[in-house]
Order: structure tokens, then C-alpha cells, then sequence
């Protein structure tokens, strides 16, 4: 699979606000690739930087093998067609006294994609694409129920044959029976387009269905991330096990353990010392206030940032002498499931809360 | 292929006819076409020249201004001049430099509010500190030292060089151009605020944002995406800011600041008809009450409309 989009030490400060501190990802061609986490994490943030809604404060954006951080002008219009958004609130993000067909076409007519009088024939062709009547090009969005807006919404995105599309949200704002419409809608063009999707969600077991790798976030950083049935499967990261542990489970007579988490997300503007997590984290240790932990290679192709883990036993003794953020990226000899388990019993002694949380995990991964 | 099995929200009643539905906007539609049908039929009823005529018959013996009656439906002047012809023609300079005002002041302020609330920053505090501080400035006294300054009598010209003639050429002279643009001048300042502060509301909705996405340039957002938002707004504050520019036609013209005389501006007569006030009251109260009219049914209009377009804002209750 080669590489679509590589993002490298992403930074967006609001003032103060530090919204994404150091993010690095990379989506393959036709992949979708899932940002995951609280509300106020960052993850939006990161999708609009990509587009340049925002301009990143620093870091590396390369799309296609070309650095496009800090295109501007006719480069970024350009960017714009192989990149588009699929906004959160389909309610909003169609200009309401736009007709559809306007909306849709606009993209076109903006890029020169197609003579004038072409549009209309061109915007019936994506709009049942996306599973909408040609005929209701001339409507207006008010009357659209919202699931039919979220197709506009994507129809527009696809206008400009796009290569990557960031998929912020795509489905909270819509009805449970909705919500699984539009996902196999997404599944189904990706299949026939070969798009690929940075799909922004909090919504975990649509991540699951959806993405084929993903990552964690936590206040402005990826804490955790690797391949979907992974990362569900055997999450490493404290936090992640707690998010996993939260989704509710549509069966009563099933044992949920809960990881319940103490304490509120702190404020972006002012990060914890060491591992922005620790307040938060039921297995806090004195490094975690002290020293940041990097990703690093946890096997199975999953990367975490704690200090918890084997693979960074070893930093702790290293780190007071070099900067814990060196050691990102170095690949690590995969772990042994032998020794997985023994990591487990090593960390969590007590067992108890999280063993069960893996457990759940296990079995809802195989249900 | 099968759509969404989502059912389409009923279409919503269009909005000209809830506006009609709308007793306020009745009344002001009445009023406002009346002032019009009577711009518009004028000659019907007399000759443009009638205006300044000074009727033989027009005053009694004691050099008096004649009562209403059959042969003058409101009565004559004080130099004999029939004041329902003056009327009549009053309203069309009322309704031209009401509506040109208005339209000259809508024009600026649009894309002084449009601009100030999309930019932000230092555009909008530059642009809005000019707007209060022409805000802070009574506008019929800042009218009033403009009108003066059309006395002049000067001619103001553009020139280009290389060229023989000015591209531009305007004499400062008291006159129906003249009048319109200082009042399209002095207020534009209230709709500027309006419409930036929609601007302010409407930029963070995430269809601009989208825009940005597709490539729409700010201009393009501005004026293809905004500007249609903010319409509605426009049109509430155009009718109310007619309701004002002829309000302040009247005032200027009461002072004498308007069109000079023999036209017959509403504010005109009313100075002219003052001296004969206790005599004859009618010279005063026929144009006064057609300013009231005209101002009341552009009020009406505009107030009816909001309450339409705007169901938020419940101005009476």
C-alpha cells in the first residue's frame, strides 16, 4: 500500500490553547485511517489543519509525496481537489439558500472541472451516486431530512474527485438507523472510488466497522494507535482501555467491568506535566508526572506512549538522560505473546478491573 | 437506485405569503403603495407645470389663502398655488430621494458591515470606529453641515492623467442629487452594525467553512455565500431605513436645506405654510400628514417583515 498522506509533528496552538501538540500519522491509498477520542482532543483540529482551514502552527503535512504545510494560493486550490471535507452538522454546512444542485456544482464551476453547461448532467451523476434523486438537484436543504443532507454534504466532497477525504464526524449528528446508511454509503464509494477517509469520530463501534487502522487521542496527542481489530482487541494504553470500557454494550445480561475514569479532561490551555494522562490514570506512577512517554512499537503493528508498557521499561532508565522524544519512531523487535502476558500480569498485578476490561474486549472483538 | 427511506420535510409556506398573512405588512404595503400609485398618477390629475402656477383665483380679497373646496380639493397657499397639485408632485420627490437614499446608504453600508465582519481584526475595528463615530454625530446636524457645503456652488472634478476630460464631474449645488447623497451619507451607519453582526453569526456555520473547502475565494464567500444569508436582513432594513431618509428629506427641506423652491418638497410647504398657521391650518397638516403616512407605512412595512423573516425576535408581545 503506498502512502497518501503523511502527517509528521503536527502542532496547532490556539494562543495558549495547545488544541494539537505533536501528532504524526500516515493513511495509506484507499484506507481509512480513524482519529478517535473525547470531545476537545484535538482530532477536528487535526483534519482542518490538513485542509488548511486552519494553518498549522508547525509540523509536516506531505500529500501524495509532496510537502504541502504551507501551500497557498492556486497550490492549495489545487490541493483542494484531491482533498476534501465531509463536515459534522448537516444542518449547517449546507448554505441554505443554495439548491442542492448549486451547492454540488459550485465545486465544478470554482476548478473549471467542467464546461457550464455540463454541470447539471455532472451533478445528477453524483447525487446518485450518493443515493439521491437527480431530480432533487433543484430542492433546497431545507427540505432534506438530515441523512439526506450528510449525501449532499458528500456528494459535494466527491465534486472534485478527490484522493483523501477527512470525514469529521460524519454520523453523530444523524439518527442511530442513519448513521449505519451513511457509514455503508462511505464504505461502498471507497470501494468503488478507492477514496481514502480520515474518519474524526468518537463513535467507537462505527470506527470499528469503518477504519482499518486507528488512533487514540488525548488532549492534543496520539496516545495510542495501530490496526482497528488490534487496538480493540488488546488496547494497551490505560486510556484507551477506559474508552474501550465505555462503550455500552446493547445486551443487559452481559458482565461490564467499567474502567471509570476520576477527574475531567484538564484544560488544553494548561497540559499536565509528564504523560498528560497521569492525573486521570488508575496506574499513575512517579515517571508518568515527571517525563513524557513517546509511542513506541507495543507489536501488532501498535504503537502507545506509557510508561506502563514493556517496551518502554527500558526508556525509564535511559530517558533522565536524553530526551524521551528521541526514542519516537525506533522500531522495536515485536513481542512475544508469551511476553505479552507477562507484561500483563507485570502491570496490573491486581488484575482485577483490567483484566475483565480485556476480556470484554476479547469477547466483543469475536461476537 | 433506491434513496433514503428518510420521508422529505413538507416544503414551508413561501415566504411572500407569510409576509402577506402579516397584518403589519398589509398596512405598510397599503401605505406605501398609495404614495406610489400618487407619485406615479400625477399628471393624471394636473400638469407638472401647475405646480409653481399661481392661481388668479387662488387667494380672497384680503390677499388670504383659500379654504378647501371643490376647485381646490385642499385649499391654496399663500402666493395662490393649489396645495393638493403641490402635494401630489411632493410625493414624488419624497418616494425618489427617499428610495435613492436609502439605496445609496444600504450600498455602503452592506459592504462596510460585510467586510468588517468577515475580516475581523483591524479591518473591523477601523471600520467600525468610523461607523461610531458618524453613529455618534446626530445625523440631521451632520446633514445639515453637508447640505451647507452642496451651497458652495463649486464643481468637483476627477481628473485622470493623460486624459482631457475629468471622469468625474459633480457640481456642488442644492438639488435632488445633491440631497439624496447626503442623506445616503449620513444613514448608512445602522445597517453596517446589522450587518456585520450577521456576518459575525453566519461566518461560523459551517457552510463557509465548506466553501473554503471546495476553493470559493473570501470574495466569492463573501458575496455568493454571505450576502444572500444577510438578504433578509437587508430588505427589513431597507424599508425601515426609507421610512427614515424621507423623514430627514422633510427635515432638510423644512430647513431649507432641500431642493430650492418652486419644488414642492413636503418639508417646504410646511415652513412656507407656517406663517399662516392660526388662518390656514390646512397648509401645515396636509403635508404633515402625508409625511406621517409615508414615514408610517415604510415603519409598518419594514417592522411587518421582520417580524416575518426574523421569528426569533419578537418585537412586541
Amino acid at each position: 500500500m503506498t502512502t497518501l498522506l503523511e502527517v509528521r509533528n503536527l502542532v496547532k496552538h490556539f494562543g495558549k490553547v495547545r488544541a494539537v501538540d505533536d501528532v504524526s500519522f500516515t493513511i495509506g491509498e484507499g484506507e481509512t485511517f480513524a482519529l478517535v477520542g473525547e470531545s476537545g482532543c484535538g482530532k477536528s483540529t487535526t483534519g482542518r489543519c490538513l485542509l488548511h482551514l486552519t494553518p498549522p502552527t508547525s509540523g509536516g503535512i506531505w500529500f501524495e509525496g509532496q510537502d504541502v504545510s504551507y501551500m497557498q494560493g492556486p497550490a492549495l486550490r489545487q490541493l483542494k481537489q484531491r482533498m476534501q471535507i465531509v463536515f459534522q452538522d448537516p444542518f449547517s454546512s449546507l448554505n441554505p439558500r443554495y439548491s442542492v444542485g448549486r451547492t454540488v456544482g459550485e465545486p465544478l464551476l470554482i476548478h473549471g472541472l467542467c464546461p457550464r453547461k455540463d454541470v447539471p448532467k455532472r451533478v445528477g451523476e453524483l447525487l446518485e451516486m450518493v443515493g439521491l434523486r437527480p431530480e432533487y438537484a433543484h430542492r433546497y436543504p431545507h427540505e432534506f431530512s438530515g441523512g439526506q443532507r450528510q449525501r449532499v454534504g458528500i456528494a459535494r466532497a466527491l465534486a472534485l474527485n478527490p484522493r483523501l477525504i477527512v470525514a469529521d464526524e460524519p454520523v453523530s449528528a444523524l439518527d442511530v438507523s442513519v448513521q449505519a446508511q451513511i457509514i455503508n454509503l462511505m464504505v461502498d464509494l471507497q470501494k468503488r472510488l478507492g477514496v481514502a477517509y480520515l474518519f474524526i469520530s468518537h463513535n467507537l463501534p462505527v470506527v470499528r466497522h469503518i477504519a482499518q487502522r486507528t488512533a487514540v487521542m488525548y488532549l492534543g496527542k496520539i496516545v495510542e494507535s495501530g490496526p482497528t481489530a488490534e487496538l480493540f482487541a488488546h488496547p494497551r494504553h490505560p486510556y484507551t482501555q477506559a474508552l474501550l470500557s465505555a462503550v455500552p454494550v446493547p445486551d443487559p445480561t452481559r458482565p461490564r467491568n467499567r474502567i471509570p475514569l476520576t477527574g475531567e479532561v484538564p484544560s488544553p490551555r494548561q497540559i499536565p506535566s509528564g504523560c498528560r494522562f497521569h492525573p486521570r490514570c488508575p496506574h499513575v506512577r512517579e515517571i508518568c508526572r515527571r517525563i513524557e512517554p513517546a509511542l513506541e512499537d507495543q507489536g501488532g503493528g501498535c504503537e502507545a506512549a506509557c510508561w506502563l508498557l514493556e517496551g518502554n521499561e527500558e526508556t525509564i532508565e535511559t530517558s533522565f538522560s536524553r530526551d524521551p522524544k528521541g526514542s519516537a519512531g525506533r522500531s522495536r523487535a515485536p513481542l512475544r505473546v508469551a511476553a505479552k502476558r507477562r507484561l500483563t500480569s507485570r502491570l496490573w498485578p491486581s488484575s482485577g478491573p483490567c483484566r475483565s476490561s480485556r476480556r470484554w474486549c476479547l469477547a466483543s472483538a469475536t461476537a | 437506485m433506491p434513496s433514503a427511506v428518510e420521508p422529505i420535510p413538507p416544503t414551508p409556506t413561501p415566504l411572500w405569503r407569510k409576509a402577506l398573512g402579516n397584518s403589519l405588512v398589509r398596512a405598510g404595503i397599503i401605505l406605501v403603495g398609495l404614495l406610489i400609485v400618487f407619485a406615479l398618477l400625477a399628471p393624471v390629475f394636473a400638469p407638472y407645470d401647475r405646480v409653481a402656477y399661481q392661481y388668479p383665483d387662488g387667494l380672497n380679497a384680503d390677499g388670504m389663502p383659500l379654504p378647501p373646496s371643490a376647485s381646490f380639493p385642499l385649499g391654496t397657499d399663500g402666493l395662490g398655488r393649489d396645495v393638493f397639485i403641490r402635494l401630489l408632485y411632493g410625493s414624488r420627490i419624497s418616494l425618489t430621494v427617499g428610495v435613492a437614499a436609502m439605496l445609496a446608504a444600504v450600498a455602503f453600508g452592506v459592504v462596510i458591515g460585510l467586510y468588517a465582519g468577515y475580516y475581523g481584526g483591524w479591518v473591523d475595528v477601523v471600520l467600525m470606529r468610523f461607523t461610531d463615530v458618524m453613529m455618534a454625530i446626530p445625523a440631521l446636524l451632520l446633514a445639515m453641515a453637508l447640505a451647507g457645503l452642496l451651497n458652495v456652488g463649486r464643481t468637483v472634478a476627477v481628473h485622470l492623467p493623460g486624459l482631457p476630460k475629468p471622469i468625474f464631474e459633480f457640481k456642488l449645488e442644492r438639488g435632488l442629487l445633491g440631497i439624496l447623497l447626503v442623506i445616503g451619507v449620513v444613514s448608512w451607519t445602522g445597517i453596517a452594525r446589522v450587518v456585520r453582526g450577521q456576518v459575525l453569526a453566519l461566518k461560523e456555520r459551517a457552510f463557509v467553512e465548506a466553501a473554503r473547502a471546495i476553493g470559493c475565494s473570501n470574495t466569492r464567500i463573501l458575496w455568493r455565500h454571505l450576502l444572500p444569508n444577510v438578504l433578509p436582513a437587508i430588505i427589513v432594513l431597507s424599508a425601515m431605513s426609507t421610512a427614515g431618509t424621507i423623514g430627514l428629506e422633510a427635515g432638510l427641506s423644512y430647513l431649507g436645506l432641500g431642493e430650492p423652491e418652486p419644488a414642492p418638497s413636503w418639508g417646504t410647504m410646511i415652513s412656507e405654510g407656517l406663517p399662516y398657521f392660526t388662518v390656514a391650518p390646512w397648509l401645515v397638516l396636509a403635508p404633515g400628514f402625508a409625511i406621517v403616512l409615508a414615514v408610517l407605512g415604510f415603519n409598518l412595512l419594514g417592522q411587518g417583515l421582520q417580524d416575518v423573516l426574523d421569528p426569533y425576535h419578537k418585537g412586541r408581545t
